[in-house]
């Protein structure tokens, strides 16, 4: 980028805008090309995978949400807005959507915080340590649906020992026709399924923290609370907010399988998420222009919460 | 390890010169486990019978699976020859007009005879236009039955019963012999699909669907269904009606163990059922409603059918032709029936089955046959409407809703209705 003045327009001030707001690249990391074309030879591969599958079916659901379509695409008419009408004006979409957030949030914040303490604790095992880890990490090696596999058998009414387990507690555990207890179950596992993946994440952060930092901490403060807040903390903000993003992004899209396996294929009055419902309307409906409203409606939601993480909470972390 | 190997490259090259002069036709299906072997052995039995086609079936997984890559592969230019359709997703592919040529057309067309009137009365319509034309071929046919747990009946000192006023009066002695007295699968088809059909009342406008889509609505609240409905309410809250799920399994399960006097399944259900239980079983008729004045009707068959997909070459849709007549012939039906449980379709197989001495063996297999050939209602031949299983879905989440004391069964169907009616709106817009 030159520093020669740009030309006035709009495209001119979102620049700026842009400029202003990100960090500037250092200078050592440019590399020079003699020949224009080159870069754009490196890129190409890349640039055709992300055209292929991500900018090519986002064009296409974005179309195919203004039409109602009939499912062999014989005919399809369009219908503007009213597939996002209905979307939006439907108090069951409401619902879900709902839970999607109540979901997500709690989701994302009890897998990095149980991730957090559980590498905090490891770091300070120094006999047995790797056992420690090994057992810690293993989970990450079960697939999502393997997971809602077991959250199933766990929480079955007939045979699950947390059923057993709940009833002891006088309380009557229905997975499957409990809206509130099938909730539960489906955030326990999901929560498990991602608790080793944050910690593995933290743990290797909390490893590159020097010695000579802690040191000196100690020094200056004897509380270890303060401590790990003021100075551990901080120093693990950029893999907090690397793991922050992955873990929304979990939550919001990986958990289908888990999902999927929990509702045994039938949500009935189950909680489910949007992505859930996408899948539910246009692959199992064949309602393929209220589907991919859904999809859109998502993709913006998405779109819109990581600009803000990123213009936002980056500006607050600290890169070392 | 390296002789299996090269065994097994000779066999598949064997296999190929085989079958080099056949035209190849494929059957995408949503079969899985003993099914999906059953579907195997149809689809050898037909290349061994013949030498000018070769089918290849391939599971696509589940039944709405399959519908969706068939819709794919139709949309790329990819589909297969035949696909497998669940009746729920019926609708959906005999609206799409042009998608499939009807098995009838395909049949008579490459010089097959085709009589509507080999089939048993139940299967008849279903898969058929509103002029009685068979678009699909009937395939895998099954009714919903009632498994009786004889234990809890010897127990209880009481019999099967026909009615739901009949299964009134044995419910709490049941209960007292210490027995869930009822659960069902898929209350979806069961307590509301074939409620309408069982009782003969009819489930939507327009002819249930078959004369147009347009300005079709679902019956959702028809007073029969509420009343109905209550009583089931009510038997839940007497404990006379167990509930664990949407899922299939859930309510089955408890019967395999014996802990349940009725089941309400599907006819399909006895080849499992056989396996799983631990006490001995009978089948009976699932219970009509005493108090609708023309009940106990022939219910709609569950299950699926096949289709022709068009855009095929001539040459491929004869093969497609040979095997639905292939399938239809007596002695692959009596195999399929008697091997995976399913109805027999036609008259010919099920007098066959009774000649092969079958149902002496096996009285229950013979149960959903007997169910299909009760005289037709009015309003028992089937249904044809749109984004049905997505319908479904809403059904799905009010019976859940209502057992969970979340809604009242007026607001539950009220809901049906409402966001029922609101999809077959879509549906007719699709279509136009």
């Amino acid at each position: 980028m030159t520093d020669v003045t740009q030309p006035p327009g709009a495209a001119a001030t979102l620049r700026r805008w842009w400029q202003r707001t990100s960090r500037p690249a250092e200078a050592a990391k440019r590399v020079q090309f003699d020949r224009p074309l080159l870069p754009w030879l490196f890129l190409m591969p890349q640039l055709a995978v992300i055209f292929v599958f991500f900018y090519w079916p986002s064009v296409q659901a974005i179309t195919s949400s203004f039409y109602l379509e009939d499912p062999f695409g014989f005919g399809a008419s369009f219908v503007g807005l009213d597939n996002y009408r209905d979307a939006l004006g439907s108090a069951e979409y409401r619902r879900i959507a709902g839970f999607t957030a109540l979901f997500t949030a709690l989701v994302t914040a009890l897998s990095l915080g149980l991730g957090l303490l559980f590498a905090v604790k490891a770091d300070k095992v120094i006999r047995g340590r790797s056992t420690y880890r090994t057992a810690l990490i293993s989970v990450y090696a079960v697939a999502p649906p393997v997971a809602g596999l077991m959250g199933m058998m766990l929480f079955d009414q007939h045979i699950g020992p947390f059923v057993t387990l709940a009833a002891k507690f006088g309380w009557t555990m229905q997975v499957g026709i409990n809206y509130w207890d099938t909730a539960f179950a489906m955030i326990l596992v999901s929560v498990w399924k991602q608790v080793p993946y944050n910690f593995i994440f933290f743990l290797s952060g909390l490893q590159g923290i020097p010695a000579s930092v802690r040191e000196a901490a100690v020094i200056d403060c004897k509380n270890g609370f303060t401590r790990f807040r003021t100075a551990i903390l901080p120093l693990l903000a950029p893999t907090a907010f690397f793991l922050l993003i992955i873990n929304i992004t979990y939550a919001l899209f990986d958990t289908f399988a888990v999902i999927d396996v929990m509702v045994k294929d039938k949500p009935a009055n189950n909680p489910i998420t949007l992505v859930y419902k996408v899948y539910n309307d246009g692959f199992r409906g064949n309602d393929i222009g209220g589907s991919a409203a859904q999809s859109v409606i998502l993709m913006v939601v998405v779109l819109v919460l990581t600009l803000v993480q990123f213009r936002w909470l980056e500006r607050r972390v600290h890169y070392g | 390890m390296k002789t299996t190997f090269a065994m097994a490259a000779a066999l598949s090259l064997a296999a190929q010169a085989a079958l080099a002069d056949a035209t190849p036709i494929t059957w995408w299906h949503g079969m899985g486990g003993a099914n999906e072997q059953v579907i195997n052995q149809i689809a050898e039995k037909f290349n061994a019978a013949q030498q000018s086609c070769a089918i290849t079936p391939v599971s696509k997984g589940t039944y709405e699976e399959a519908l969706a890559s068939g819709i794919a592969a139709f949309r790329s230019g990819e589909q297969p020859n035949v696909i497998q359709i669940f009746d729920a997703g019926a609708a959906t592919i005999i609206n799409a007009k042009g998608a499939t040529i009807a098995a009838e057309d395909i049949l008579t067309q490459n010089g097959h005879s085709f009589d509507r009137d080999a089939f048993i009365p139940g299967v008849r319509w279903f898969y058929a236009d509103a002029s009685g034309k068979f678009i699909g071929m009937p395939f895998n046919s099954s009714a919903p039955i009632m498994y009786v747990n004889d234990e809890a009946l010897a127990k209880a000192g009481v019999t099967a019963p026909k009615t739901w006023a009949e299964f009134e009066e044995v419910a709490p002695k049941l209960k007292e012999a210490g027995y869930i007295p009822l659960t069902a699968s898929q209350l979806t088809w069961m307590f509301f699909e074939n409620f309408f059909s069982r009782n003969n009342v009819q489930m939507a406008t327009n002819t249930n669907g078959y004369d147009s889509f347009d300005g079709t609505e679902l019956r959702a609240t028809a007073p029969e269904m509420i009343a109905f409905w209550a009583r089931v309410k009510d038997w839940h809250d007497k404990g006379w009606l167990g509930f664990y799920g949407a899922g299939w399994s859930d309510n089955q399960k408890p019967f395999e163990e014996g802990k349940v006097a009725f089941w309400i399944g599907s006819s399909g259900s006895f080849g499992g059922l056989s396996k799983t239980a631990t006490m001995p079983f009978s089948a009976d008729f699932m219970p009509y409603d005493e108090t609708v004045a023309d009940g106990n009707k022939s219910s709609f068959i569950g299950g699926a059918a096949l289709f022709a997909f068009s855009g095929k070459p001539e040459a491929e849709n004869k093969c497609t032709a040979d095997f639905f007549s292939f399938l239809t012939s007596t002695e692959i039906q009596a195999f399929y029936h008697q091997a995976t449980g399913y109805v027999a379709i036609t008259t010919a197989a099920y007098e066959k089955s009774k000649a092969d001495g079958w149902y002496d063996q096996h009285p229950q297999a013979e149960v959903g046959i007997k169910q299909l050939m009760l005289p037709q209602g009015e309003w028992s031949k089937g249904y044809r409407l749109g984004f049905y299983p997505q319908i479904r879905v809403i059904e799905e989440r009010e019976f859940n809703k209502l057992f969970s004391g979340e809604t009242t069964v007026e607001d539950a169907f009220k809901a049906i209705e409402t966001e029922g009616n609101e999809l077959l709106a879509r549906f007719a817009k699709t279509s136009g």
